[in-house]
């Protein structure tokens, strides 16, 4: 639910987080080490890295689906499991995850259904949303009979559903081709400047995490780790448009972000730029 | 707010390069391979009678003996009559007697009569079954605890158990209530109804993807809820074979129980019965045959038909 959004109380913080997945044998792997993070409210946060570098577990943590081994986790300045219990947060999973006995509008209705929003109130509220990811004409089409885009879009949908003020998604375009993906992209970057809604993103393409973010957080593997943070800077969400893909500041900022990234194989000591924001 | 219609008109179906919809074939290919499965019973059943006949005129009248051991039958009249001879039968009186009625009416109403014994065993299975599974899902522990007992019970002997179901039923009565050896049939086919349905709930309910469980999670949802809106709903396509093989079951226990128990009234009895008569009459002990394959037919298309209605649940699952 939109909570009233005062400036100083940060719609996300991970404070020196650690999460240790215990192994049957050995002592474990470390998917995070010390990692501390603040995102603002209306902010929109990118997290990109190596495959195993932590990404997921961070966010399933920020969403207490998990918890971590030792620091904290605060959403609008309430324990992580309040937040959730609250339903501060939507998520959107790499897989559409959509239920296959129910149609377009029924998954989309399913959070508000769980939570005795009313029928009338959630009809009302599925046929915005889906008009909202354009897809007015499929509203009771059933989960098989769409393109794995339009699921993807479903699912995003849902995750709109109660109006969150702070929205967790997970490589959500992960599974699109390149013409689609950006599509996708456009159309977020329209919804986050409509909602007004803080989000963090994992992704694995250099220029969506650029293109979408205020800021991109860089992580680094084994232990997974904040290596550095880059703000984009690249203005407000809601004047962000097709022609920012060729803007010079863009590039630079991609190429930060790379330089970061490859920073692995040209030896650059993980541990010198933890925590540094590139600003 | 035109500019926001505006803004996403562009994006829907054709500009978003996605697909065509997939919708318009959905009908004809459910109905196609349900019609050929048809022609293909009704083809097998056919095969199978003229097998019959083909062998009985061929074959040996002693049947095949290969070293002492008789490896096909004999094909007399009285061990393999015509199948227009099990069929003729069917619409005579049952005995010579003036008041006997025609075979066919007296294997109907055993047919039916066993169709309710099996109805209420299946029920009753059903409902253990199910709320076995439940439990079992619940708990981490019930399941260890239980599940083994479950396979286990199926390693007994339906003859061991019979006659102890009955000897406690016989014992049991609370003021108006007393047992009837049709309870003990019934019970007996539950016994066998159950297994099905708790196995392949339990794999139902734990179905669900992890990913509909996290969401779940997410939603700060409680366990009846997750249960209602997820666990069910999917459970539905392994529910489904387990009420079918749990129908049949209940039929063979029911059957199977009235003859161990000596219920008088239904197809095992009647199996018995016409058995004897076998020797001058060939035809007849066929016709409580067909009767209990009907009313096998009968409790698989009952649980075809909740199979339709929930046809919704199984988006998906590939037809079989
Ligand atoms: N449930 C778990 N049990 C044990 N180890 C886990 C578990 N979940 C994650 N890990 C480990 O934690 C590390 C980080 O995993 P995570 O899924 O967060 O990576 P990621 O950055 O999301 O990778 P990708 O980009 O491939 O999705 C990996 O080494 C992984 O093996
Ligand atoms: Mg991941």
């Amino acid at each position: 639910m939109s909570t009233s959004m005062t400036n100083d109380v940060p719609a996300v913080r991970v404070q020196g987080v650690t999460r240790i997945f215990a192994a049957r044998k050995g002592s474990g792997v470390t998917a995070l080490d010390d990692v501390s993070l603040t995102v603002a409210p209306g902010e929109f946060v990118s997290l990109i890295g190596p495959s195993g570098c932590g990404k997921s577990t961070l966010l399933r943590l920020v969403a207490d689906l998990d918890v971590p081994t030792s620091g904290s986790i605060e959403v609008f300045g309430k324990p992580a499991r309040q937040a959730r219990i609250d339903q501060d947060y939507g998520i959107a999973f790499q897989q559409a995850g959509l239920l296959p006995w129910r149609t377009v509008a029924g998954n989309i209705e399913l959070p508000l259904e769980l939570h005795g929003v009313g029928k009338a109130a959630r009809r009302a509220r599925a046929a915005e949303l889906i008009a909202l990811v354009g897809l007015a004409d499929f509203a009771s089409h059933y989960p098989d009979q769409l393109s794995g885009g339009m699921q993807q879009r479903v699912a995003i949908a849902r995750s709109l559903a109660e109006s969150p003020s702070l929205l967790l998604m997970d490589e959500p375009f992960g599974a699109l081709d390149e013409m689609t993906r950006e599509r996708m992209q456009n159309e977020l970057v329209r919804i986050c400047a409509e909602t007004q809604a803080a989000v963090v993103f994992v992704t694995h393409s250099i220029p969506e995490a650029v293109f979408l973010s205020n800021r991109v957080v860089v992580m680094s593997p084994r232990p997974g780790r904040i290596r550095s943070i880059v703000s984009v800077g690249l203005g407000e969400m809601s004047g962000r448009g097709e022609d920012l893909r060729e803007d010079e500041g863009f590039f630079h900022a991609l190429s930060q972000v790379r330089e970061l990234l490859h920073g692995d194989e040209a030896g650059i000591n993980p541990t010198g730029v933890r925590g540094v924001e590139t600003r | 707010m035109p500019t926001q219609t505006e803004r996403t008109a562009p994006l829907n179906r054709g500009a978003l390069g996605v697909p065509e919809l997939r919708v318009p074939h959905r009908r004809s290919t459910v109905v196609r391979p349900r019609l050929r499965a048809g022609v293909f019973g009704l083809a097998g059943l056919a095969l199978l009678g003229l097998v019959w006949e083909l062998y009985k005129t061929v074959g040996p009248a002693d049947g095949v003996v290969l070293g002492g051991v008789t490896v096909l039958p004999r094909t007399t009249d009285l061990a393999m009559p015509h199948l227009a001879v099990m069929f003729e039968r069917l619409f005579e009186p049952v005995t010579g007697a003036a008041s006997a009625l025609p075979l066919w009416q007296a294997v109907l109403a055993g047919s039916l009569f066993t169709l309710g014994i099996a109805a209420v065993g299946w029920l009753v299975g059903v409902t253990v079954g199910l709320a076995l599974a439940l439990l079992m899902q619940r708990l981490r522990l019930a399941e260890s605890a239980i599940l083994p007992w479950i396979i286990l019970s199926q390693t007994v002997p339906l003859i061991a158990i019979a006659p102890l179901v009955r000897r406690w039923g016989a014992q049991l009565q609370f003021g108006e209530f007393t047992w009837e050896s049709w309870m003990s049939v019934a019970l007996i086919a539950s016994y066998l109804a159950f297994f099905p349905v708790s196995i392949g709930a339990l794999r139902g309910l734990g179905s669900p993807d992890a990913n509909h469980v996290d969401l779940m999670r997410c939603y700060a949802v409680g366990w009846w809820k997750i249960l209602w809106r997820l666990r069910l709903p999917a459970s539905v396509g392994y529910l489904l074979p387990a009420l079918r093989l749990a129908a049949v079951s209940a039929v063979v226990g029911s059957v199977v129980a009235e003859v161990s128990i000596g219920l008088r009234g239904g197809i095992g009895r009647l199996i018995v019965e016409y058995a004897g008569a076998a020797g001058g009459d060939p035809g007849k002990p066929w016709a409580p045959i067909f009767g209990s394959i009907l009313v096998g037919l009968v409790a698989a298309g009952f649980v075809g038909l909740i199979g339709l209605f929930l046809r919704r649940f199984r988006r998906g699952e590939v037809s079989t």
